[in-house]
């Protein structure tokens, strides 16, 4: 048995930077068509019927299992499904591999499906986007687990695509807490052909977009655990032999693209403030992810961290 | 009369700072804004939306930082919130 391609360094400092990997049309139309089979689809919008009986029909008949959570990934799913097919792919496999570690632990997962104005004008209740949230609760840990969102079929900008926030997934924030922020500057829309997957941190920023299209929108999602410290679980042979300590502030041509320069990269909604220390906070992922603790980006830690400081 | 209101978060402390994020709440009715919904912040800066008409109700206060907790990130920090009053027909 060949091992999967394990991610290299600078997809892991992308994924340290920005809180998601995302991967285009990577899973076949054949394992595509048969999860939209086992998905089945919602029936027609019905006069007085509202959209969450809909749902809950459309879920209840899902060939999807209700799985406890705690039970190893590997066995949450029947063989030759369509989520054991797609988790079976090198890609996918490798990429787990390298953000979770071995044998990861199934969290929780769930058919998530957007629906057109007609289920809500023949049902009744508002048609409205999901406020943007962070999943589960306030998680000071320093690991992280792993999200997989599959776009089995193609999603355009009309039927209002997962929307996440590049960057936010250190934050430490309590769900829906941040429901107020309706909009920051470079949020993002899932728009993307059939067989797209997200990988996303735990922690990311996102929420389901308005459907205004005139079909269904599908996105399932499995959340997993660790069950080991996710430490140089990559590819590290891709680190550089030395770091890549660069000049900083004063700077007069374009760098190289390192794994400095990406953890270095802020967003459009960071504060000038804090976006610093976001910085500092990827640093401190990065030396767990590395098994480095003295890896250092820019001087930020190495400034604070000076021992000719301390009394 | 009836309340809109805008809610601004900016780069920095300072109103003229940068938009960064944004929402916008409606009490008349007339429009229904909501998470997701745009792209491009209403205004580049508080003092654009000043010069627009809205009032300034609310800033956010600029709060020192717990020891031990300097470097832990939450919610965004530089929150400002406008007010127009609209009037509506009888």
């Amino acid at each position: 048995m060949t091992s999967p391609p394990l991610l290299g360094a600078l997809d892991m400092a992308r994924f340290t930077a920005r809180g998601f990997l995302r991967f285009d049309g990577v899973v076949p139309d054949e394992i595509n068509a048969q999860f939209l089979a086992e998905a089945g689809e919602a029936d027609y919008p019905q006069p007085g019927r509202r959209m969450m009986q809909t749902y809950g029909a459309l879920l209840a008949n899902a060939q999807i299992p209700e799985v406890p959570p705690g039970t190893p990934l590997p066995a949450t799913y029947a063989q030759g499904s369509a989520v054991e097919r797609l988790l079976a792919l090198p890609l996918v496999q490798g990429a787990i591999r390298s953000l979770v570690g071995p044998d990861p632990v199934f969290d929780h997962h769930f058919l998530h499906v957007t629906f057109p104005p007609a289920y809500y004008e023949a049902g009744g209740g508002e048609h409205v986007s999901q406020h943007t949230h962070q999943d589960s609760t306030i998680d000071p840990s320093e690991g992280f687990d792993l999200q997989i969102m599959y776009y089995p079929h193609q999603v355009t900008r009309e039927m209002g695509g997962t929307r996440f926030v590049p960057g936010t997934h250190l934050r430490r924030v309590s769900e829906v807490a941040l429901g107020r922020y309706q909009n920051i500057a470079g949020q993002q829309h899932m728009v993307c052909e059939a067989g797209t997957l997200l990988f996303l941190h735990n922690g990311l920023w996102h929420g389901g977009g308005v459907n205004h299209s005139e079909r269904t929108r599908t996105m399932f999602k499995i959340r997993m655990n660790p069950s080991v410290p996710q430490v140089r679980q990559w590819d590290v042979s891709t680190l550089p032999a030395e770091p890549a300590q660069r000049p900083i502030f004063f700077v007069k041509t374009p760098q190289p693209e390192t794994v400095e320069s990406i953890l270095m990269s802020p967003e459009p909604w960071f504060e000038q403030d804090t976006g610093r220390l976001e910085f500092v906070n990827r640093i401190k992922m990065w030396r767990r992810l590395a098994g480095d603790p003295t890896f250092d980006a820019d001087h930020w830690m190495t400034r604070l961290e000076n021992p000719a400081r301390r009394a | 009369m009836r309340q809109k209101v805008l809610v601004l978060y900016l780069a920095n402390s300072a109103l003229d700072a940068p938009t960064i994020a944004w929402a916008v709440y409606d009490g008349t009715g007339e429009t229904r804004p909501m998470a997701g919904d745009t792209d491009q912040p209403p205004y580049r800066t508080g003092v654009e939306a000043l010069k627009d008409g809205w009032r300034l109700f609310q800033a956010a206060q600029i709060l020192p930082h717990t020891r031990g907790d300097e470097f832990d990130l939450a919610y965004l920090k530089y929150e400002f919130f406008f007010e127009k009053l609209v009037e509506i027909a009888a």
